[in-house]
């Protein structure tokens, strides 16, 4: 199993609430994320023996979502959100930053695997735009300076 | 200041008010856990309504308050309600839908994070009403700082006897789960998020039928707005009247708005309906007039799905009626301000990008119909735009609207319909002379 006990153990006690098993697929998908950073083939057939529903249908479900990416991503993933409020402050100019300072292109990840940049739509953080979302955590209300320094952290490992 | 997000609020300003009431504890750092929150009076209306009141009286006590649904429709919540029928022997559920999408808007986040509990407060009254024991929390992946806020409110509303068997010794069991989405804004649309919790793609549904008569699993179910839930505990506690007596004679009760763009103070503003739009963004209790000092050039009132505004229209109150005189809609509240040097053929472009890339593929003048629309706005903002261009995109436009079973392809082209309308020498110029009539820069 690529999926741990751990992980595995937080899958049936989720399903275990839910009145009907095909319930489960997004919870097992987002806690196999959160395990490994990817959910491909391989996790949809392993979820599929743990929740008892046909690996088909896990994938079906997987392909609709843009948070269960099949391929494993940087360390860093970086979100910049490219939508209405935050490009009316300056979020087009943020990426082009962030893609010059990392040497990559959005989509792309840095060859020494610690970041992946994407620019994506709205976060639910328009009024304290700009913004990023890094991993989980959001960083709102962004300057160029803040931005530098939260990069320059990461870098250093912190 | 320990907040997750450093959002502006006017949560101190109507401390102690005797009206504004969603927004009253946001600002107390401790609001999210379950002491500050009794100590504010809370659960005290999930009390009255498992001791004193009959599901019914539940029901005509918010159908008399007014309350419309938040999320966007403006649907009277009660009467949503009352659509589940009485003698259907099937389970009922009840879903808050947290999945806080819009581009614009941001105000759901702000209670999540800061005053979980009467959100789950209110999600257990409405339960109550429409007698369903097992109710569903679907808030979008990407908050996870909500999810984990709403979690452990739920673990401590849990471990007090506010939810579980026997809540209170009424002999009344609710149960709650907490269902995170995974980057999908169809999930948002009550359908798509149905289809969301089944382990489905997030795709729309015909209806009828109705969540409220075959929803989760085929069973009776009602999809509330955060903040629409939210407000419900208030209006136990205070009364029908009490909130009937703020904002409009059609939209009654308050409004969150979530200001963003080109103003001096953004922010998430508490409201009466009714109030200024004008005032919202000049006031300096809010909006503070438009940044750089610049002249205000468009207003989209309610979310990206809702047609723009132009300036001599932003003089309206901000209720469901008068903005729907005025050309567009209270949507979900989420007040974009554009200055004059924003472009109006680059603004509609984010917005159609958006919408092609959410449309769900079910219906084909949506899933096809955005596509060309994307590619026909991206040739014009790149300068290579022809003559018959915009009627081109009148004709898609008229060909979407109202051909679609879900609100998604209505709210790809109204934005874009009311800019040809109200804009359309800029889309000319832009064609013509392959370049921005205004001189756009927004650095960073």
């Amino acid at each position: 199993m690529i999926l741990s006990e751990k992980t595995v153990k937080k899958i049936r006690e989720k399903a275990s609430k839910y009145p009907k098993r095909k319930a489960a697929i997004l919870p097992s998908l987002t806690l196999a994320y959160k395990q490994l950073g990817y959910v491909d083939n391989e996790i949809y057939i392993e979820i599929s023996e743990v929740i008892n529903v046909p690996q088909l249908e896990i994938a079906e479900a997987a392909s609709f979502y843009t948070m269960f990416p099949k391929k494993p991503r940087g360390k860093y993933l970086l979100q910049v959100c490219n939508n209405i409020s935050c490009a009316l402050l300056g979020a087009d100019a943020m990426v082009d930053r962030l893609e010059e300072k990392l040497a990559i292109k959005r989509g792309e990840t840095t060859d020494d695997g610690l970041f992946t940049l994407i620019s994506v739509e709205c976060l639910g953080s328009c009024c304290t735009a700009p913004m990023i979302q890094i991993n989980d955590d959001f960083h709102e209300n962004l300057t160029r300076k803040k931005l530098d320094k939260l990069l320059e952290g990461l870098k250093n490992g912190k | 200041m320990t907040f997750y997000s450093p959002v502006v609020t006017n949560a101190k300003e109507i401390a102690g008010h005797d009206k504004l009431h969603l927004f009253e504890f946001v600002e107390d750092e401790n609001q999210h856990k379950l002491n500050r929150y009794l100590e504010h009076g809370g659960y005290t209306a999930w009390k009255t309504v498992l001791g004193k009141m009959k599901p019914e009286e539940v029901i005509e006590e918010v159908k008399k308050s007014g309350l419309r649904g938040r999320g966007g429709a403006g649907f009277p919540t009660g009467m949503k309600w009352s659509f589940v029928p009485k003698d259907s022997p099937k389970a009922r559920y009840l879903c808050c839908n947290a999945d806080e999408s819009e581009p614009g808007t941001c105000k759901d986040r702000v209670l999540m994070e800061r005053d979980p509990h009467v959100v789950i407060e209110g999600m257990a009254i409405g339960a109550y009403a429409i007698g369903c024991h097992l109710m569903f929390c679907y808030i979008r992946g990407e908050f996870h700082h909500c999810i984990e806020r709403i979690e452990k409110a739920m673990e401590q509303a849990y471990s007090k006897g506010h939810l579980g068997k026997n809540i209170y010794g009424s002999g009344y069991d609710l149960e709650m789960i907490v269902h995170t989405g995974a980057g999908a804004y169809m999930c948002g649309e009550e359908t798509g998020l149905l289809n969301s919790i089944e382990g489905e793609k997030g795709m729309a549904r015909i209806r009828p039928p109705f969540p409220a008569i075959e929803g989760l699993w085929e069973c009776p179910t009602i999809v509330n707005n955060v903040e629409s839930l939210a407000a419900v505990p208030h209006i136990i506690n205070r009364g029908a009247d009490w909130y009937r007596s703020m904002g409009t004679k059609k939209s009654a009760g308050t409004k969150l708005f979530s200001l963003s763009g080109h103003v001096n103070r953004p922010g998430n503003y508490e409201v009466e309906l009714g109030f200024s739009l004008q005032k919202l963004i000049y006031d300096s209790n809010y909006g503070n007039g438009i940044s750089d000092g610049k002249k205000l050039k468009a207003v989209i009132p309610g979310g990206a799905s809702t047609p723009f505004l132009t300036p001599d229209k932003v003089d309206v109150p901000l209720d469901y009626e008068s903005l729907t005189e005025a050309g567009s809609m209270l949507g979900s509240g989420g007040v974009i301000v554009l200055h004059e040097d924003t472009c109006i053929v680059w603004t509609i472009l984010k917005l159609i990008k958006f919408f092609r890339h959410e449309s769900c593929g079910k219906c084909t003048p949506c899933r096809e119909g955005t596509g060309w629309l994307e590619q026909i706005i991206q040739k014009i903002e790149d300068g290579r735009g022809g003559p018959d261009d915009l009627e081109k995109l009148d004709s898609i436009c008229g060909n979407i609207l109202g051909r679609t079973i879900c609100p998604l392809g209505d709210a790809a082209v109204m934005p874009i319909q009311s800019t040809l309308k109200d804009w359309r020498d800029e889309w000319l110029y832009h064609i013509e002379h392959k370049k921005c009539l205004v001189n756009q820069n927004f650095g960073f």
